[in-house]
C-alpha cells in the first residue's frame, strides 16, 4: 500500500477525472465550469509533482520509476495540457464543440502520458500508450459533423492501431527472448547475438516512432492536423510528442542500453529522415496546419539526433529542446487560432496577408515565434538547436550535425515565407480581436519567453542537466 | 507425429501477423476489413505470447495477453465507433472514399 502515496499526481487526476465525469453528466450546460476546473486542476498537479522533484524510486516491484527524469517530463506535459486549453479561447463554442467529454480526454490522455514516461514495465508502457491514443483518437473526430474531423480520425485511428500492433509484436518477442517485461531484467538479460532481440527492438522503436510521427512512419501526420480541430491539432503537437520523447528515452536508456549500437543507427536514420522531409516537404504547403505537422516533424528529428549519440548530455539537449518546442508550439497555436473572422476560422497562409497593418502586435509575436522555430539568433528556437549539435558534435556525429544544419536553413525558407507574406503582401480585412486573457496571456508570456530565453539559459539547462543524470 | 514445439507456434504467431499487415496494405475495399487486419495482428502477439509464457514457465506472458485482449476490444468500440460518425458523414466506408484530406 505504501507504494500509493508516491503516485499522488496520478491519482489525482484519476480522481479529479472521474469527478468530472460525473459532475458533466448530472449538470446541464457544464462545459464552462468543466473547462475552468480542468485548466486548474492540471496546473494545480504541477506544484505536486514538483514538491517531490528529487524523488529517485521505483514502486509496484520495479515496474514504475518515480525520479527527476520523469517528473520534469511531466510538468512539461501539464503545462502543455493545461495551455492548450487556456489558448483556445471562443473556438470551442464557435465550432460547436463545447462538450465536456473534450476536457475529459484530455485529462484521460494526460494521464496515459503519465504511465507511458514513468513505466518501467512493457506491460505499463503498453496500457499507457495505448490510453493516451484511444482518448486522441476520439478527440481528433471530436466534431461529429464534420467530415474532415471524422476522417482524420479514422486515418489515425488505423494507422495508430496498425503502429500498436507492431509495438505488441515487438513486446511479445522482447518478452520470449529476454524472459521478462521489466526494463531492468530485460537490459541484464539482452543478448545482441540472438535475431529475435534485435527484431523485438526494432518493433518496438517503429511503434514509437509511429506515435512521435518521425519518418518514415509520419503518413498519418499531415492530413490529421488538417483535419482535426484547430485546437486538438495544437494538442496533439504539444503533449503526445513530449510524451513519446519520453518513452523512447526510458526504454532505449534502460532496456535497450546494451543494444546501443543497435538502436544508434536506426536512430540516426530515423532523425536524418525525418529533419530532410520534414523541411523539404512543408515548402509546397499552404494550409497552416499541414505546414506545422511537417515542421513538427522536422523538429522531432532534432529531438532524437539528440538521442542519437546515447550520452547524458544528449538526453539533456533533447529535453531542453522539447521543453523549447513546446512554448514555441504554444505561441505559434495561439496564433493560428486567433485566425478567424465572423465565426469562421481560416487555415489558409495566403489568409495571413497584411496582417501586421491590420494586427501589428500579433504580427510581430508571430514573426518571433517563427524565426525562432527558424533557429534564428538569438532567440530560445537557437539555442534548442545549438544544445542538440553540441551534443552531436562531441559524439563526432558529422553527418547528423551537417545533415541537421542543411535542413535547418531549408525550412528556414518556409518560416521566413509566412513572415513575408504578414509584412509585405496588400492587407485584406481584419481578423477578429484577440479577445480573453488567457489567449493574450498565453501568446505574450510564451513570447517573451522565448524572447529573452538568451538572458538566462541556465534555468531550463541546468534542471534538464538534472533530469538527465538519472540515467548516468 | 511431430511434437509441436516454440518455433512452431512463433512461426504461426508469424504468418498471422504478415497476414494482417498485408491485409491492412494491400486491402481497397471496405474499412471493417481493416479492422480485421487489426484484430489478427493482435491475435498473433497473442499466440507469441502464451507460447512464450508456456515455454519460459513464467506467468507474466499470460498476465500480457489478458492485458492486451481487453484493450482491444476497447480499441475495437472506439474504432467501431469512430467508423459510424464517419459513415454518418460521408454516406460509404469504402477506403477510396476516405480521401478528402490529402496534399
Amino acid at each position: 500500500m505504501n507504494d500509493f502515496q508516491n503516485i499522488y499526481p496520478e491519482l489525482f487526476l484519476i480522481l479529479i477525472l472521474l469527478l468530472f465525469l460525473i459532475v458533466g453528466v448530472f449538470l446541464k450546460n457544464s462545459f464552462i465550469i468543466i473547462k475552468k476546473a480542468t485548466i486548474f486542476a492540471l496546473l494545480f498537479c504541477i506544484p505536486i509533482i514538483y514538491l517531490n522533484f528529487d524523488n529517485q524510486l521505483l514502486v509496484f516491484n520495479n515496474n514504475y520509476s518515480i525520479n527527476m527524469f520523469s517528473n520534469f517530463i511531466k510538468i512539461i506535459i501539464l503545462i502543455s495540457s493545461a495551455f492548450s486549453l487556456i489558448f483556445v479561447g471562443q473556438y470551442f463554442k464557435r465550432i460547436k464543440i463545447d462538450k465536456f467529454e473534450y476536457m475529459i480526454l484530455i485529462l484521460s490522455s494526460t494521464i496515459g502520458m503519465f504511465i507511458m514516461v514513468s513505466a518501467n514495465n512493457l506491460i505499463g508502457l503498453y496500457l499507457g500508450i495505448e490510453l493516451q491514443s484511444l482518448s486522441l483518437y476520439v478527440l481528433s473526430s471530436i466534431d461529429r459533423s464534420s467530415l474532415k474531423s471524422s476522417e482524420s480520425g479514422v486515418k489515425y485511428f488505423v494507422l495508430g492501431a496498425l503502429s500498436s500492433g507492431l509495438f505488441l509484436y515487438g513486446c511479445s518477442l522482447v518478452y520470449g527472448f529476454t524472459g521478462s517485461t521489466n526494463y531492468l531484467i530485460i537490459s541484464e538479460n539482452f543478448s545482441t547475438n540472438s535475431l529475435g532481440s534485435i527484431f523485438g527492438l526494432v518493433f518496438i522503436l517503429v511503434g514509437l516512432a509511429f506515435k512521435v510521427s518521425a519518418v518514415p512512419f509520419h503518413m498519418w501526420t499531415p492530413d490529421v492536423y488538417e483535419g482535426s480541430p484547430t485546437s486538438v491539432t495544437a494538442f496533439f503537437s504539444l503533449a503526445p510528442k513530449v510524451a513519446g520523447i519520453g518513452a523512447f528515452i526510458q526504454i532505449l536508456f534502460i532496456a535497450f542500453k546494451p543494444a546501443f549500437e543497435e538502436w544508434m543507427t536506426i536512430l540516426i536514420f530515423i532523425s536524418i529522415a525525418s529533419m530532410i522531409l520534414g523541411s523539404v516537404a512543408a515548402i509546397g504547403q499552404i494550409n497552416i496546419k499541414r505546414l506545422m505537422a511537417y515542421s513538427g516533424i522536422s523538429h522531432i528529428g532534432y529531438a532524437l539526433a539528440g538521442l542519437a549519440p546515447g550520452t547524458i548530455v544528449g538526453i539533456s539537449a533533447t529535453l531542453t529542446y522539447m521543453s523549447i518546442y513546446v512554448v514555441m508550439n504554444i505561441a505559434a497555436f495561439t496564433c493560428i487560432l486567433f485566425l478567424s473572422r465572423d465565426r469562421v476560422y481560416y487555415e489558409d497562409i495566403r489568409d495571413l496577408r497584411g496582417l501586421s497593418k491590420n494586427h501589428p502586435l500579433i504580427a510581430a509575436c508571430f514573426c518571433v515565434v517563427l524565426f525562432s522555430l527558424a533557429g534564428i539568433p538569438p532567440l530560445a528556437g537557437f539555442f534548442a538547436k545549438f544544445y542538440i549539435f553540441k551534443a552531436v558534435i562531441e559524439s563526432e556525429m558529422y553527418l547528423l550535425a551537417i545533415v541537421g544544419l542543411i535542413s535547418s536553413v531549408i525550412s528556414a525558407f518556409y518560416y521566413l515565407r509566412i513572415i513575408k507574406i504578414m509584412y509585405f503582401d496588400k492587407k485584406i480585412d481584419k481578423f477578429d480581436d484577440m479577445s480573453g486573457l488567457g489567449v493574450k496571456l498565453s501568446l505574450f508570456t510564451s513570447t517573451l519567453i522565448i524572447l529573452f530565453y538568451f538572458i538566462s539559459p541556465s534555468f531550463l539547462v541546468n534542471l534538464s542537466d538534472m533530469a538527465s543524470k538519472v540515467f548516468s | 507425429m511431430i511434437d509441436i514445439s516454440l518455433g512452431h507456434y512463433l512461426f504461426l504467431a508469424a504468418i498471422i501477423f504478415t497476414i494482417g499487415i498485408v491485409g491492412i496494405f494491400l486491402n481497397r475495399k471496405n474499412v471493417i476489413v481493416l479492422l480485421m487486419s487489426i484484430e489478427l495482428i493482435l491475435i498473433s502477439v497473442n499466440i507469441n505470447l502464451v507460447a512464450f509464457s508456456v515455454y519460459l514457465q513464467d506467468i507474466v506472458g499470460q498476465v500480457f495477453t489478458m492485458f492486451v485482449l481487453t484493450v482491444a476490444a476497447g480499441e475495437a468500440a472506439i474504432g467501431l465507433a469512430i467508423l459510424v460518425v464517419f459513415f454518418r458523414n460521408k454516406g460509404s466506408i469504402h477506403v477510396e472514399d476516405i480521401n478528402t484530406l490529402k496534399g
